[in-house]
């Protein structure tokens, strides 16, 4: 472990690090445009040709506004509230392969910060740590909209966080492994998981909504009942960062998707016309950006579509619905594996 | 009870089907309708650059106007500011004195003539009332302002100018015409103390 | 080298954090200084090469039980006013039992200290593939008795929730 090596992990962190921010800002700008398109409206179009600064706009807006901390609040909790959120959602991208690695001068550099072989528990226990930010915010506000939304924020993550265990652990199944570098190299070609895991896809989907708190289970902001939710009491900055935790939270679940069950970074066929590793690993990143996009869209859409759910509605599917289901997911994935074992047995 | 329309559907309680109560085909089908509307023409217009196309007959900014030769219609005899359900006009009147003839129509004009946009619904009530044809409703809008006392239109904004006349050809259709002349309404007879002026009819 | 400084660091941090578990007033900093706790302990197993075990400690501890916790906690309400107040009797109790647990721990230690390692550390103990493999075979069944215990926890506690039982 030379500097060197230090040397471009570093690098490799910061880019990540600002790629996610980026495609978090413009998040923004893309749910607002499609939110327009999909009503029939033109959306923002005032800062910049097409409203492409409205995001700059915005950050400004949210900086210059003014910093209101409720006096009865627990200032330091309040405080940590939004930064935890935000660190969370950032921790996450730490273990996305990007690409393959790029060979420059006999050396591997490989596109990932880190690929720990307890990647997909790493995942999880970041998505569970999530939590606390919301909760924190919400307490720390001493105001009863905030701590319902907290507490429904809290729980409406820890039980869909089963239901996507459950559906994850089929996929491990599969794979054989937890280490998110291996699992996107499997997918080579036409290998694609979802193919493998339909049913764990469309849970881990449907879970992924929830653990991002975005429609159809935005209930922990839900406006109609609870003013702002967990942050009726934030203001400036501090909404900012939790609104903005958002946006990576639903990137970095884009990403993960795309690399369990969509393929990472392959795309089939490609092999066929580029034969130089290094421009199949650039590419591979861009065939997994335009799959980050596509979900991000899909993401929106879904939002613009479906209404809310009812809280009562929404712990139906999580409990009696998600969890059956993935746990029959499990035993059909894991009869699959041992058909032939099952079959001599029974020949037998 | 007699349906208004033919698209109101009786709300039935049935137990779902299988497929229903797996809501993926709603789901489905609810997203491709929103589909399609990305490729719809936008409803919006940019608004400053873009204005939307007003009717002929639009009710906006009142004007009073001036006759052929320049002088006043108005005899602030009150009409208007009667059939105002938003009580939003007040004048004062005063007695034309020699030499005002080309200013003013008749002996008697308007000293003050103020309408509160604010409390104006644009109904056109005035407008109908008018014995003089003194007072129209434009296509014109009325400006946003910051106080509400800036909204308290007075004869200097009210009144048209006299070398930049207001066109108001399109509001003057045969019918609108047709009623400022009919003797059988109210503001074309002539004052009668026995006669009750008659209600005006439909027109 | 690195390791050991990050082996104090964490230990260090581990203390003060449990520590501030017991001394602090409110309730909710309690339990938010335990979570830290917990991961203070969990770079622990990570620098024994037990990144499972870490991960799952976290997962587990931190993710699911403390956020329960402080769930309650927050439901309660709990704050200065309304801690009931003990009398001298059950703290001079409370003293005397923690102060006999004391006893016990450091004379254990004491015991501890002249035990050797039997058989050497095997680093790659804590990865996965081995933890997988010594779990379902050598300790096979007290893994099975485990889940049949949390089951049984499991319908216990739906028992509990029921409103009525008839």
């Amino acid at each position: 472990m030379g500097l060197e090596f230090l040397i471009y992990k570093a690098i490799l962190v910061l880019i990540v690090f600002s790629i996610t921010l980026l495609v978090a800002t413009y998040s923004t700008y893309a749910e607002r445009k499609i939110a327009a398109f999909l009503q029939d409206r033109i959306g923002p179009d005032r800062a910049g040709p097409f409203g492409i600064l409205q995001p700059l706009a915005d950050a400004v807006k949210m900086f210059m506004k003014e910093e209101m901390i409720p006096s009865v609040s627990n200032k330091a909790l309040f405080i940590i509230g939004p930064g935890l959120c935000m660190l969370t959602a950032c921790m996450t991208g730490v273990i996305i392969p990007w690409g393959k690695s790029i060979n420059i001068g006999g050396t591997d550099y490989p596109m990932q910060i880190a690929d720990v072989n307890i990647g997909i528990l790493y995942l999880f226990g970041v998505l569970s740590i999530g939590v606390y930010g919301i909760m924190i915010g919400g307490w720390a506000s001493n105001n009863k909209y905030s701590l319902l939304g907290a507490i429904r924020a809290s729980s409406q993550m820890i039980s869909y966080e089963v239901a996507m265990g459950i559906s994850i652990i089929a996929l491990v199944m599969v794979t054989g492994t937890l280490s998110t570098g291996e699992i996107a190299e499997q997918q080579h070609g036409w290998h694609w998981n979802v193919l493998v895991q339909p049913l764990g896809c469309l849970i881990f989907v449907i879970c992924a909504f929830a653990e991002t708190n975005r429609a159809p289970f935005d209930l922990p902001e839900c406006e109609t009942e609870l003013v702002g939710g967990y942050h009726t009491e934030y203001s400036s900055m501090k909404l900012g960062l939790f609104l903005f935790a958002e946006y990576i939270n639903m990137f970095v679940s884009s990403a993960v998707i795309s690399t369990f069950y969509f393929g990472g970074y392959n795309m089939p066929l490609i092999g066929r016309w580029v034969h130089d590793p290094n421009w199949l690993a650039i590419l591979g990143f861009v065939f997994l950006f335009m799959k980050i996009v596509g979900f991000i869209f899909f993401f929106m859409w879904v939002r613009w579509t479906l209404p809310r759910f009812r809280y009562d509605q929404l712990m139906n599917l999580g409990w009696k619905i998600l969890i059956p289901l993935s746990i029959l997911n499990l035993v059909l994935t894991g009869s699959w594996m041992m058909r032939h074992e099952i079959m001599a047995y029974f020949a037998k | 009870m007699q349906a208004l329309t033919n698209r109101s559907q009786v709300v039935s309680k049935k137990e779902m089907t299988l497929i229903e109560k797996m809501y993926l085909p709603a789901i489905f089908s609810g997203m491709w309708i929103t589909f399609t509307h990305l490729f719809k023409k936008s409803a919006t217009i940019k608004y400053p650059e873009q204005t939307r196309e007003f009717s002929g007959i639009y009710r906006g900014q009142h004007v009073l106007k001036r006759d052929e030769k320049g002088a006043e219609r108005c005899t602030a005899c009150g009409l208007c500011a009667v059939a105002c359900p938003a009580e939003a006009i007040t004048m004062t009147s005063a007695e034309r004195k020699p030499g005002e003839e080309h200013l003013y129509r008749e002996e008697k004009y308007a000293a003050t003539y103020e309408i509160n946009m604010l409390r104006c619904i644009f109904c056109g009530d005035c407008e109908e009332a008018c014995p003089k044809e003194a007072i129209f409703l434009t296509d014109r809008k009325v400006e946003s302002f910051y106080t509400r006392k800036e909204f308290i239109y007075g004869k200097s904004i009210l009144v048209e100018d006299k070398n930049n006349p207001i066109d108001l050809t399109k509001r003057q259709t045969p019918d609108v015409k047709g009623f400022k002349l009919d003797k059988n309404y109210a503001h074309n007879q002539t004052f009668d103390k026995n006669k009750k002026a008659k209600v005006a009819g439909h027109h | 080298m690195i390791t050991t400084y990050l082996f104090y660091l964490l230990t260090f941090l581990a203390i003060m954090f449990a520590i501030r578990v017991v001394s602090t007033k409110n309730p909710i900093h309690s339990v938010l200084y335990l979570v830290m706790t917990f991961f203070a302990i969990a770079g622990h197993y990570v620098l024994l090469n037990a990144q499972f075990l870490a991960a799952v400690h976290i997962i587990v501890y931190a993710g699911a039980i403390m956020v329960l916790f402080l769930f309650l906690i927050m439901l309660l309400n709990l704050n200065k006013e309304t801690e009931p107040h003990k009398s001298v009797w059950l703290k001079t109790s409370a003293v005397v039992a923690s102060g006999l647990l004391l006893l016990v721990l450091v004379g254990a230690l004491k015991g501890a200290s002249t035990i050797q390692a039997t058989n050497t550390f095997n680093p790659n103990i804590g990865l996965i593939e081995n933890l997988g493999k010594t779990l379902f075979n050598d300790f096979l069944l007290p893994f099975e008795l485990s889940s049949v215990l949390l089951l049984s926890a499991m319908v216990g506690a739906v028992m509990l929730g029921k409103k009525s039982i008839k």
